[in-house]
């Protein structure tokens, strides 16, 4: 599957329309205090292009991703998603919270709610949708992260990788136009991220733009059009896949490379 | 090679050997030695109350109690009444300043744990200085503290300060407040109410079936209040205002007419409610802070306004973890409610307890009496608080 899609990344031939932009950033910087996490990051993303962002830990990677949605504010710069600009306004903040669907490392399932409510919650509170509508609606998501047979249990019955792609079906169902995924399959055994790069390989071929933190570098040559290297909260490098495996121009880029691949 | 311990000849040993003959054992002689003693003590009280000279009975407490209450909200109660009045008052009393303290704790306590938890430097500040500084002072010298400041600080009767319209009043025995009079037509506001409480209900299964059916949310905590309040005071108004008030008015020595609080009363209460609420607010603090803060994270990104995430996401976990530590702090204000003594509210270990033991030197009967009576209330307490965590503790696996 993933040989399939391999050929239709070529997003560089496309020439850029500024219609066709679904985010940007421009000379962004972010603090945590005294600490310049973010660095004048400057990122454009079109409408159903496919990001992967890398880099070590600690490089701002997470901390970029998390701006977009606003789970992390910025302090300087523009962020605009989907031509909304975020702001201290609350009512941009919330149109483009709807609009980002965003998967987290540790799942953040909520445990108190079966895995059919998890999924039905925000529809029903946010979207304002009737339950027996919702609920037909999540079974559809669940059905297509294909685990449907396990709605009406807790997400503490289900392993680590049924989990995520639970998580996955609950973003999806708010109908987001921009998917966010931090570290999707860090937290799983490695028998399980097989099963959660396959959902997330099908969701790219639908042509959802994504934002992916990863370093599945499988996924990467599979399914990006572009990767983005980051360190030191700075874009560092940012090229095709197969010209950021084969030929990474930046010392830090090899020596990066070298350490994940070598093991 | 001799055979191996396992084919002991000894029929005992054997026994002894078994793991469940041997647990058996052991309970028999753990149960016989229990009630050996129990006997023993037993007969130490008959031997010592004939002794004495005394018998061991409740008769006394059909006896006149010959002893003067103050503080008496519920029941007629004179000096000519029985201990087991002057005993019943006592009870009403320490129910009175266990339940309202009891709401007074938990309100005071969950609004402080959230104030605990605020981002604000100086609010954050002033509740943590407020809860360490409370809780970590003894509840007793807290209720002495109130007490004599209320003694000692407030003006006698006869110069009471007039807190506003000759209505309300402060001095060194209480405060004065008018108490309300019903009038003829007044059971038609109750009545309102009642309805009104009950159609609440109605609604918010109504307004949860609407939103099940076609999604549309009302802002169902401000109608109820709409409700409660607007149609009682429709009715109220209707029925051509049947309430008025009696004033206290300063009559020779004391003040007549109206309601009044004892400063005991008032300082038992405040101190041990502010005392419990101190503990209550970090179980609560820390009851939302074990939420983990990707709960809330995950919440937002999926679009959901804060009060939501409070509501749907928040709350129902960190409820299930404030639940267990509240009921032991409930209980622990009922229990210091006995402190009463030291400034002479008479709840049922001062009256009981207190002085029907002196005057009928039933010290065995009473005793066992009050005892009964804390074991009573706290077993209902507990007993309601496992019923409501059973209610709200949903599964997870």
């Amino acid at each position: 599957m993933a040989n399939e899609i391999s050929d239709t990344p070529s997003a560089e031939a496309t020439s850029v329309d500024s219609s066709d932009l679904i985010i940007s950033i421009k000379e962004m910087h972010k603090w945590f205090d005294d600490f310049h996490v973010l660095k004048d990051i400057n990122l454009d993303v079109r409408r159903g292009e496919r990001i992967v962002i890398c880099g070590p830990s600690g490089s701002g990677k997470s901390t970029l991703i998390r701006c977009i949605n606003r789970l992390e504010q910025h302090q300087k710069g523009t962020i605009i998603v989907d031509g909304t600009e975020l702001t201290q306004d609350l009512k941009n903040i919330e149109i483009i919270r709807s609009e980002v669907g965003m998967v987290f490392q540790q799942f953040n399932l909520f445990p108190h709610l079966t895995v059919l409510e998890n999924v039905a919650l925000a529809p029903i509170w946010v979207r304002k949708m009737p339950r027996a509508e919702a609920e037909e609606n999540a079974m559809k998501y669940l059905e297509r992260v294909k685990i449907p047979e396990q709605a009406s249990k807790y997400p503490g019955q289900l392993s680590g990788g049924q989990q995520q792609r639970v998580a996955i079906a609950r973003s999806l169902c708010m109908s987001p136009r921009i998917m966010l995924f931090d570290e999707p399959t860090s937290a799983l055994d490695p028998e399980m991220i097989k099963e959660v790069l396959d959902v997330m390989i099908e969701l790219a071929e639908s042509g959802m733009t994504m934002l992916v933190v990863t370093h599945e570098m499988g996924f990467a040559t599979a399914v990006a059009h572009r990767v983005i290297f980051m360190d030191g909260g700075e874009i560092i490098e940012e090229n095709t896949p197969q010209e950021f495996f084969t030929n990474p121009e930046h010392d830090r880029t090899k020596l990066f490379l070298s350490q994940i691949l070598h093991h | 090679m001799k055979d191996n311990s396992s084919q002991a000849s000894n029929p005992l040993t054997r026994l002894w050997r078994n793991q469940e003959s041997r647990g058996v054992i052991i309970q028999i002689i753990t149960i016989t030695l229990l009630f050996a003693i129990i006997a023993l003590i037993g007969r130490n009280v008959v031997i010592n109350l004939a002794a004495l000279d005394k018998e061991f009975s409740f008769t006394f407490l059909t006896w006149p109690a010959a002893y003067d209450i103050g503080f008496s909200p519920f029941l007629e109660y004179t000096s000519q009444s029985t201990h087991l009045k002057a005993a019943a008052v006592g009870l009403l009393n320490t129910l009175l300043v266990a339940i309202t303290g009891c709401i007074f704790a938990s309100i005071l306590g969950f609004t402080l744990g959230i104030l605990r938890l605020s981002k604000n430097w100086l609010v954050n500040r002033i509740a943590y200085t407020f809860v360490e500084f409370m809780r970590n002072v003894p509840v007793l010298i807290h209720i002495l503290a109130i007490y004599s400041l209320i003694i000692t600080l407030m003006p006698p009767v006869k110069k009471a300060l007039d807190l506003g319209g000759g209505q309300f009043f402060i001095s060194n025995r209480g405060f004065y407040m008018p108490s309300p009079v019903f009038e003829p037509g007044a059971w038609m506001v109750g009545v309102a109410m009642i309805v009104a409480i009950l159609s609440v209900f109605l609604f918010r299964r109504w307004a949860k079936k609407v939103q099940d059916n076609t999604g549309k949310i009302y802002p169902v905590f401000w109608i109820s209040i709409g409700i409660i309040f607007g149609l009682t005071g429709i009715v109220f108004i209707a029925a051509g205002m049947p309430l008025s008030w009696d004033v206290p008015a300063l009559k020779g020595f004391n003040f007549k007419g109206g309601m009044a609080i004892k400063p005991e009363f008032l300082a038992l209460w405040l101190a041990l409610s502010y005392y419990t609420a101190c503990f209550i607010a970090e179980i609560v603090r820390a009851g939302i802070l074990a939420v983990s803060h990707g709960q809330t994270e995950a919440s937002k990104a999926l679009g959901l306004r804060n009060n939501r995430v409070l509501q749907l996401v928040v709350i129902p976990q960190a409820l299930r973890i404030i639940i267990p530590p509240l009921s032991s702090q409930y209980l622990n204000l009922t229990k210091n409610s006995s402190l009463a003594i030291a400034i002479g509210y008479m709840d049922i270990t001062a009256t009981l307890g207190g002085i029907s033991l002196m005057q009928t030197g039933k010290e065995m009967e009473t005793m066992i009496l009050v005892m009964g009576v804390y074991l009573l209330i706290s077993l209902c307490i507990s007993g309601y608080m496992n019923w409501f965590n059973r209610r709200i503790k949903l599964t997870e696996r």
